[in-house]
């Protein structure tokens, strides 16, 4: 039994106090979207409320006061991550336009007819679609690292697929339908040593291990304020210093500029070249309050409470007979992907709503995983540090209770 | 409180769906697909001089889809294809709880058992599917999608 204390955490969380259908809310779908802190709640609020300014723009109090607001939370993004530089830290709205920046901006710019571009069979579609339009116009091939049974991408297959035309690595550090770890750190020292460029998708990563950029020596690495505890809308891009300064900008438009004029527009230096806009100014105010919440949590003893929520979710639901995990991975994170022969995961999703409990049913975006599973979708709870053991009760009772109306 | 989604009738259509059967001889086909939720069928029907005389489904999907589908091709056995575009406006208006059966005449008969669905708003592409793949094949449209 670890010492971690859940429970003072939940105090925390106002949303956890709600009811739903007139039972108290268990919250697992985790890996779509955390709960907020009120810290992050208060920060966005005092924001709107006493501080409302662009940035980068005014010379006045309220502008001086949101700029240095904005580029604190940089700070506190580049710490997060072990960047060694703030203006490796890119802001973007989420995850999705990370990979999407990178797939645009780096890829038009450096992947050339023929090359190829190495995924994994469990990414996100955000991290398959945008190398998929990539390769159309750039005419690269897209190359797919299989999985195994259990959910584990198979590493000699990745190492027989590198090549000399390899010129792009993009995977996912942690699977959001199947909780599997990949050992990302083998998977782009493999990648450098053929020159490649590794891409880490860390939506689900992020809040699973400390992350350090500079020992990962990952290349571009992304994930989503809304996944850490922040406000929707914001994200990040973290890309090494060589590769932002020779890429060209993303998208078009102010505070991206130094200079415009009808003949010659120079391009503002980084991280803002690819800032184009007014960005989310509110929301990466409150990433920064999210930041400095998880580093309050001691991550040793939230892992061990994570590994013991999932150790005994997992014994929970395979206690009930008919359930079948997916993804069985050595290395897991806590996420509980299952199915329960003879009920449909959006029946099961519905029937333990009304008992309060908010689990994923669907695809999670990863349908090639599906497809592998050979099952059309998958009901899944995943587990933060502020979920508990009664939580898991509460589900395990609501897919008993379903089993009984659908008689399964 | 919202209305019970499960009820019984919905429970054991999804347990025995009715005509669910590919259909030898159908003069209307087409295929249904939620690429959301993965539910897949194929809707048949043979019809002849405007009479629908036979209706069939097969697929997967979740019990509310299924149930639907069974439910439909129940229903429209004996219709003419006018009637059968009724009952799909009705049904459709019943889905999103435009249609209370209690308030005004309509043809819906026992598919009035979905008439709760509306207050799960997610659910009612689940129960429109087959109705949807069903008004293709009327019109000839090969594949329909639902999200």
């Amino acid at each position: 039994m670890s010492s971690f204390d859940a429970h003072r955490y939940r105090a925390e969380f106002p949303n956890l106090r709600i009811n739903v259908h007139g039972k108290p809310l268990v919250y697992l779908d985790n890996a779509a979207t955390t709960l907020k802190p009120r810290c992050v709640v208060d920060a966005v609020n005092a924001y709107y409320v006493t501080g409302v300014s662009n940035v980068h723009r005014g010379v006045h109090f309220l502008s001086e006061q949101a700029t240095a607001a904005f580029e604190y939370s940089r700070q506190v993004v580049r710490q997060f991550l072990h960047a060694p530089k703030a203006h490796e830290i890119i802001f973007t709205k989420g995850a999705t336009e990370s990979l999407n920046l990178v797939a645009q901006s780096f890829g038009r710019q450096f992947l050339k007819k023929g090359d190829e571009i190495i995924i994994s069979y469990m990414e996100h579609h955000s991290n398959i679609v945008p190398w998929q339009m990539l390769c159309e116009q750039a005419g690269c091939v897209l190359k797919v690292i299989p999985i195994n049974e259990r959910g584990e991408i198979i590493f000699e297959e990745y190492l027989k697929l590198l090549s000399r035309k390899t010129r792009l690595v993009a995977v996912v550090w942690v699977s959001n339908s199947l909780g599997t770890v990949n050992p990302i750190k083998a998977v782009i020292d493999q990648a450098h040593r053929r020159g490649a460029v590794v891409v880490i998708d860390a939506a689900q990563g992020v809040t699973h291990a400390p992350t350090n950029v500079q020992e990962l020596d990952c290349d571009f690495l992304a994930f989503s304020g809304h996944k850490v505890l922040g406000p929707t809308g914001v994200g990040v891009l973290y890309g090494k210093e060589k590769w932002l300064e020779a890429m060209p900008p993303y998208q078009g438009g102010g505070d991206m500029i130094k200079s415009v004029t009808f003949s010659k527009t120079l391009y503002n230096a980084l991280p803002y070249k690819f800032e184009a806009g007014t960005p989310p100014i509110a929301e990466v105010i409150g990433l920064r309050s999210a930041l400095e919440f998880l580093q309050t949590i001691n991550w040793e003893g939230m892992k061990a409470y994570k590994q013991e929520l999932l150790d005994y979710g997992t014994q929970k639901l395979l206690s009930i007979d008919g359930v079948r995990l997916i993804g069985t991975a050595r290395d897991k994170t806590s996420i509980l992907s299952f199915v329960v022969d003879g009920i449909h995961p959006h029946d099961l999703g519905t029937i333990v709503d009304q008992d309060g409990v908010a689990i994923r049913t669907g695809h999670h975006c990863t349908q090639p995983v599906m497809e592998f599973f050979k099952v059309p979708a998958t009901a899944r709870a995943s587990l933060a540090f502020y979920n508990t053991k009664e939580e898991i009760d509460v589900l395990a009772g609501a897919v008993v209770r379903a089993k009984e109306v659908f008689h399964a | 409180m919202r209305e019970e989604l499960y009820q019984q009738t919905i429970l054991e259509h999804n347990r025995n769906p009715r005509n669910f059967k590919k259909l030898e001889g159908a003069t209307h086909v087409a295929e249904g697909y939620n690429p959301l939720c993965g539910d897949h069928l194929w809707v048949y029907m043979k019809i002849n001089g405007g009479v629908i005389e036979e209706a069939s489904f097969e697929g997967s999907g979740c019990a509310i889809s299924k149930a639907s589908a069974s439910m439909m091709t129940a229903s429209l056995k004996g219709r003419t294809m006018a009637e059968a575009q009724v009952l799909f406006d009705e049904f459709h208006q019943l889905v999103i709880g435009e249609l209370k059966p209690d308030e005004r005449p309509h043809h819906l008969g026992k598919l009035a058992v979905f008439s709760g669905i509306w207050q799960y708003p997610a659910r009612v592409k689940c129960a429109s599917l087959g109705w949807h793949t069903m008004h293709g094949a009327l019109e000839k449209t090969k594949s329909v999608s639902t999200e």
